[in-house]
């Protein structure tokens, strides 16, 4: 079913299915179809397909082993700084090399001046239009006749000058990854090793007085505008709760011993473990690969597309942790984490800590508090790091191409839990896997016939207009695909 | 480094837009050591694109890409990206940033191409699969039919005044084209070649492309038609010069004092692997992000704006 039309069956008939669709899915990263099943208002089926594929790891295969953290960015104009650092962290597990500890604080610096950057371009440039009108002109028109938009006219107003202010905010925060990373997007600064500029004090001045004007727009804008919209959205901390299970990689190495601030852990069915990277397996039952290469190990993974496959509807391959969906992003960081929240996340949720939100945190509005809140603490360390940036100090740690060997990079894209595999035989990539965020929550039904996290998360999601699915949409964005 | 005259305002250009010396001035030397053309152009040009904005809408259609294309015209500098989008392109379709989805945004699409037919621009962004009829792209579902990135291409190319493809996936094919690829990854003039489409193509390569080349070759051809290009395609203003033989670094070059490592500063890039010598774009002027950094000062070129990258330019790196 084509668009946001019923299907014959006429609108509000009490126990009768209306076929919904929407594709594109706009305001994100790609090409994604969403497909779902509306019974007495509400989302009863949903089905998530990936729209596209470019086939990265036989592109890499039989390329130079530091060709990858190039060519690797081009999967994500907005997140090619995480793909540059598991590429780089796979590669410098192959390699056999060791960071400087500027070398360290240097790529944390760059990840992290992304990091803001994407939260920021998030909320304000793909998700807002779901909660604020934007000016009468194209492209903020055409928009769904019923869309929703709740704000009284000056709090309307509030979110088009945040808007426009945030465009801006997150140029800064792409000058500050370029001081130290050459260029944004597309950085040349993360390889195997470490960085290739050692910063002086003149960048680090230039880096900290950008991310002062960054810094003071989460707290004062971004925030206490993600929880103003609490407020009229209220219901939407109750929607779209999804398999409530979350895993994470863990990010932002603290030092050389593996102590990241956003940690690395798991959470399935209301259990903590800790991650084991040895359980994930990707299924491809309904994805338009070879059956023939389901249930692997991202070491063992293969990728052979077969589009034309009758079980197929997604390019996206549906990746398992102990054979259960997770979803990934700043929900499941700050859920595994668990800091304390901003004074005015405490303040309106009237709780001190993530977990402390409780189910609430397993919904539309709750990835995006989580996600402000992340902004929030990220920002916070950025300004640690800056006083342990040493001006001068090498961040760049030279390391020959091993003739054989094998590397695991994990970290996280701010959209989620990233991990890159690279096999090396006569010192070229013999083998690359990436599984990576959008992989992980987009997802298609598995072997086993469970539903990907966002298409678990749609269930339930209330559509009274099927011409105006406005939820649906604020559902998929909720999660940064 | 000196301006070529084209990318000097004219006299009377400056005069129209009431800019007033000063400003000009800071203008031209706003950045540390590069000059954004769009700084130039903005003040003389957005009075102009502004009257052309209603009869000359932009339709920016997204194939195998990264959406880096459309994140670095977001760092546009002056004018801002704010300016471009409320006041000097009509951006009817972009999927990353408009409002709308599904078949409202596609009936959109498809309204406007007929109602511009022959006016409007098509940007594209991304390459485009031809294998398995196209299936590698599907980019939306209209009256219960998949629409390829293929189909899309073409049907709306036909009808375009002009297309602009901008990035090197979406000029030359790129990285989705590299070999080892399995989907027939390729760029919009080759694929107009296949197709018999005569719609006039500016490539704006780059992985991504500066903001300033997307920004600059849409107001040229908003306001003069097609710039200058060079025999790949592209506007000689932005791709005429090689970098090599302007880099900064060249006299550390013809000194034979080469950089060893990639934080070694004092020296020429070659040895490390620097494709500066194959490339051509104004990348050692303009520089990057607001002027504060380039791809040569922070490591090496890899040569991203060139048709052949990135397989003729890989191994990227030398030994370090």
């Amino acid at each position: 079913m084509a668009g946001c039309k019923p299907e014959a069956v006429p609108v509000g008939v009490a126990g009768k299915k209306i076929k919904v669709s929407i594709d594109p899915v706009t305001r994100i990263e790609g090409h994604l179809k969403i497909e779902v099943e509306v019974k007495d208002g509400k989302v009863v089926d949903a089905k998530c397909s990936g729209g596209m594929f470019r086939g990265f790891e036989t592109i890499l295969t039989g390329r130079d082993p530091r060709d990858a953290s190039q060519i690797v960015q081009r999967i994500c104009g907005v997140c090619p700084t995480a793909h540059a650092t598991a590429a780089s962290l796979a590669l410098d597990d192959a390699f056999g090399v060791k960071l400087t500890n500027n070398g360290r604080v240097a790529r944390n610096l760059i990840l992290g001046a992304n990091f803001l950057q994407s939260h920021i371009l998030h909320f304000y440039h793909l998700a807002a239009l779901d909660y604020v009108n934007g000016p009468e002109v194209a492209p903020f028109i055409p928009r769904y006749k019923n869309n929703d938009v709740r704000l009284d006219a000056a709090t309307n107003q509030v979110g088009v000058d945040q808007y426009l202010e945030a465009l801006e905010i997150r140029k800064i925060c792409h000058e500050m990854v370029a001081l130290l990373g050459g260029r944004m997007p597309h950085v040349q600064g993360i390889v195997v090793g470490g960085t290739t500029e050692i910063p002086t004090r003149e960048k680090l001045d230039d880096y900290k007085n950008r991310f002062k004007v960054v810094k003071k727009f989460i707290e004062e804008k971004y925030l206490p505008l993600i929880y103003l919209l609490a407020d009229p959205y209220g219901d939407l901390l109750k929607t779209g709760s999804g398999h409530r299970n979350c895993i994470a990689h863990g990010v932002f190495p603290l030092d050389d011993k593996g102590n990241t601030l956003l940690k690395a852990g798991v959470y399935t069915d209301g259990k903590f473990s800790e991650f084991d990277s040895d359980k994930i397996k990707e299924y491809v039952k309904y994805s338009f690969f070879a059956d023939s290469t389901t249930g692997l190990h991202p070491s063992e993974g293969k990728t052979v597309p077969d589009p034309e496959k009758a079980t197929g509807y997604s390019f996206i391959k549906s990746p398992r942790y102990d054979g259960k969906p997770h979803e990934v992003g700043p929900l499941a960081r700050m859920w595994i984490t668990n800091p304390e929240l901003s004074a005015v996340g405490q303040k309106t949720l009237g709780v001190k800590r993530m977990r402390d939100v409780g189910d609430a945190a397993f919904s539309i509005l709750g990835r995006h508090v989580a996600r402000a809140e992340e902004a929030f603490l990220v920002a916070k360390q950025m300004e640690l790091w800056l006083d342990e940036a040493q001006p001068g100090i090498e961040t760049f740690v030279p390391a020959p191409i091993p003739e054989n060997a094998e590397g695991l990079g994990l970290t996280e894209a701010p959209r989620g839990a990233l991990l890159h595999y690279i096999s090396i035989k006569d010192s070229v990539i013999a083998n690359y896997q990436i599984t990576s965020a959008t992989i992980w929550n987009a997802n298609p039904m598995d072997d086993m016939g469970q539903r990907g996290p966002i298409e678990q998360a749609l269930i339930g999601v209330p559509v009274p207009d099927v011409d105006s699915p406005v939820n649906v949409g604020r559902l998929i964005r909720s999660f940064d695909p | 480094m000196p301006l070529k005259e084209e990318q000097k305002l004219s006299d009377d250009q400056k005069e129209r837009s009431g800019v007033s010396r000063r400003s000009f001035l800071k203008a031209l030397t706003g950045t540390a050591a590069g000059i954004g053309l769009s700084q130039m152009i903005n003040p003389a040009l957005v009075s102009a694109m502004k009257k052309g904005l209603e009869n000359h809408p932009v339709l920016w259609i997204q194939g195998q890409g990264c959406t880096g294309c459309s994140v670095s015209l977001l760092n546009s500098v002056e004018p801002s990206i704010a300016k471009v989008l409320l006041d000097i392109i009509s951006l009817q379709y972009h999927p990353t940033i408009m409002a709308s989805e599904g078949e409202t945004a596609l009936h959109n699409l498809y309204k406007i191409a007929e109602e511009y037919k022959g006016k409007f621009s098509l940007v594209v962004e991304g390459a485009i699969p031809l294998a398995a009829n196209g299936k590698y792209c599907i980019v939306g579902e209209l009256d219960h039919r998949e629409i390829t990135m293929v189909e899309m291409t073409t049907e709306i190319g036909k009808m375009a005044g002009s297309v602009l493809a901008v990035g090197t996936c979406a000029a030359y094919g790129g990285i989705p084209a590299a070999k080892g690829n399995l989907t027939q990854a390729t760029g919009v003039q080759d694929v107009f070649k296949k197709f018999n489409i005569n719609t006039p193509v500016v490539n704006i390569p780059g992985c991504p492309p500066h903001p300033d080349w997307i920004v600059g070759s849409i107001a040229h051809l908003l306001t003069k038609g097609i710039p200058e290009l060079d025999s790949d395609g592209r506007p000689l203003l932005f791709f005429g010069e090689n970098i090599h033989e302007n880099c900064p670094y060249l006299d550390y070059f013809d000194q034979e004092i080469f950089s060893k490592t990639f934080t070694d500063k004092k020296g020429c890039r070659l040895e490390i692997g620097c494709k500066g010598p194959d490339t051509y774009a104004d990348c050692f002027r303009r520089r990057w992000n607001s002027g504060l950094n380039w791809c040569v000062e922070n490591a090496v070129c890899i040569g991203c704006v060139e048709p052949g990258f990135p397989d003729s330019f890989s191994p990227f790196y030398e030994k370090a």
